[in-house]
């Protein structure tokens, strides 16, 4: 299957921070997504979406490694960020999260308080500046600042859903990275809760990369700069290989896509 | 498409009266199995108190054992289970929790950690005098390596003794206090290094729970904040499961307090005059002193005697379930 593999109109500032070439990723045996090959651009927001099952969280933990502490995960081909190889041997997967953080479906702040949660990273890495001014500028890039900045050293779980989840955005920027992964970061919160999230995502993108899977096909259209859409690969269905059908700016998947299947899934008539 | 449902009628027997009997008759067997439990307990306890209150006086605790009923009493037991007891706890904790460690966070899925799963819940079905036996020959006896005529003593011409202690005596840097006796005897270390053998299995079982129902999106998300499996276990995973292990711990003491069996293979004495001086001593532990009671003929040992000791034995149990509830209160983790 042909994939477009890069946005057609490119500016001379938009710089390539990750990507894949030919990458294929296996569970023990099972094939989850083959030869992925795409650039993501720095400072930009890129989504996947996709049907469920078709290795878009995958792709994405790729990105950090991840995948490693699933038993039985591998990879064949390269991923690269800025110009490392990730799966090369010498590469230190604990150095590649520090640089790219990671957000999870579920919010999972650590049961501490609100500014232990956020010291965490800092602390493994012997930060030396000011803790308590990391602390606030973290909440406040997260937007979370003028809600608990009363009450830092409350339990993180007494707050609500959606600031939990800036929380761990917050969590996640205290370590310096240049790159979010997100993994439907809103899927667990009410909608309102979700543009909050959605703004912030706006706002990060001027320092940050960020990459996002969202079900939610509004919010890919909503935030991303670019969109890659993931199927299951039609040729081998029963196996449930994920495959990229098509990656193009946003505005083009959602209005002029040129794969009949993004057409048909973007417009709910998919399957 | 075209909808070709069709609409059934509800045709049910009406039977709703005979479902919320039988929910009643379940609900009552299930408190009549409760009350059972509780009933025994119950019997037990004032049977006890009847026959062991009027002679839980100071001497029990200020007293050796004598041979008069009235002026006997349970010091040196007292003293001898309280030592060997936190010895126990001193020696199984990190042997036991870093083991639950490896089994949780470390060691990969394959057929020897299987076999290991395998062969520690066999461990904690072992009867407690197999663990008497056990460290009476590696701890109390090592083997025999240490006696007159060994090999080992042969070829090397050590300087064994023979007496109060048999075997070898070293001081550490010469400081007094740091000896070590080879092997170790009928000495208190002994005695809780069988403790520790008989208990670690529940012990790593109970912390192994402990770990496991820590949830794995918590060590997610330490990971993805560039940290090492080390500083993940140490910082986020441990302190979560902490209040279960140490429950889990105390629960098992409270099982080895009460533990006879392989402590008489030890050789612990029924009769210890003395307080230990070091953990190098012989001692006696309460369990010990209540079954040497029970053996005696006449009745002011057999029964009350031996049933004050039971109750002091029974505040002991119950100091150590209630530091564990207070532990686990004090350490939870609030979600």
């Amino acid at each position: 299957m042909e994939a477009n593999i890069l946005p057609s109109v490119k500016t001379q500032n938009e710089e390539i921070i990750l990507s894949t070439k030919n990458a294929s990723f296996f569970y023990h045996d099972k094939t989850a997504v083959k030869n992925v090959t795409l650039n993501i651009k720095k400072n930009k927001i890129t989504s996947f979406i996709g049907p469920s099952g078709c290795g878009k969280s995958t792709l994405l933990r790729s990105f950090n490694r991840m995948n490693d502490l699933i038993p039985g995960a591998s990879v064949e081909g390269d991923v690269y960020y800025k110009d490392q190889n990730l799966y090369k041997s010498s590469i230190d997967p604990v150095k590649i999260r520090q640089q790219v953080g990671m957000v999870f479906q579920k919010p999972n702040p650590f049961p501490k308080s609100i500014y232990e949660n956020i010291a965490f990273g800092p602390k493994i890495n012997q930060f030396q500046g000011n803790m308590d001014e990391l602390v606030e500028s973290c909440l406040m890039k997260a937007a979370l600042w003028d809600e608990v900045k009363d009450k830092l050293n409350e339990s993180a779980y007494a707050l609500s859903g959606g600031q939990q989840q800036r929380l761990c955005i917050a969590r996640a920027l205290a370590v310096f990275p240049d790159v979010l992964l997100m993994d439907e970061p809103a899927s667990a919160l009410d909608p309102i809760a979700t543009l909050r999230i959605e703004d912030l995502m706006n706002d990060l993108k001027e320092e940050y990369t960020i990459v996002v899977v969202t079900h939610n096909m509004q919010q890919a259209s909503r935030v991303s700069d670019y969109t890659a859409f993931m199927s299951i690969d039609r040729d081998r269905i029963d196996e449930r290989i994920g495959v990229l059908v098509e990656y193009d700016e946003t505005i083009k998947i959602f209005t002029n896509p040129k794969n009949k299947e993004t057409e048909d899934y973007i417009t709910g008539r998919f399957g | 498409m075209e909808n070709k449902s069709v609409i059934l009628a509800p045709i049910y027997k009406d039977n709703l009266r005979n479902r919320k009997i039988i929910g009643k008759i379940f609900n009552i067997l299930l408190l009549i199995s409760v009350l059972a439990g509780l009933f025994m307990l119950t019997v037990l306890l004032v049977d006890i108190a009847i026959e062991g209150v009027p002679w839980l006086r100071p001497e029990l605790f200020t007293n050796y054992h004598s041979r008069k009923p009235e002026n006997a009493g349970m010091k040196s037991a007292i003293v001898g289970s309280f030592i060997v007891i936190s010895l126990t706890g001193i020696i199984s904790f990190p042997v036991g929790v870093g083991a639950a460690i490896y089994l949780e966070e470390y060691a990969r899925k394959n057929r020897f950690t299987d076999f290991i799963n395998l062969n520690i819940n066999n461990l904690a079905g072992v009867p407690s005098i197999v663990y008497g036996m056990l460290g009476l020959v590696v701890f109390g006896r090592m083997f025999g390596l240490f006696s007159k005529d060994s090999w080992l003593v042969q070829t090397f011409s050590l300087p064994v003794q023979s007496g109060m202690v048999n075997g070898l005596v070293f001081n550490l840097f010469g400081i007094p206090w740091l000896e070590i006796h080879l092997p170790f005897g009928r000495s208190m270390l002994a005695g809780a290094l069988t403790m520790s053998l008989l208990i670690l299995p529940v012990v790593i079982i109970a912390s192994r729970e402990s770990i496991r129902a820590v949830p794995p999106s918590i060590r997610e998300a330490g990971y993805a904040m560039g940290t090492t499996k080390w500083y993940v276990t140490r910082t986020l995973v441990l302190p979560i499961a902490l209040p279960g292990i140490l429950t889990g711990m105390i629960l098992a003491l409270s099982r080895a307090i009460g533990e006879t069996a392989p402590l008489i293979i030890m050789g612990a004495f029924t009769y210890v005059p003395f307080l230990p001086n070091s953990i190098w001593d012989q001692f006696t532990a309460m369990p010990i002193q209540i079954y040497n009671w029970i053996t005696l003929p006449q009745e002011d040992y057999r029964i009350h005697l031996a049933a004050a000791g039971i109750i002091v034995l029974l505040l002991f149990l119950f100091i150590l379930n209630g530091i564990a509830v207070y532990l686990r209160n004090k350490f939870q983790v609030k979600w």
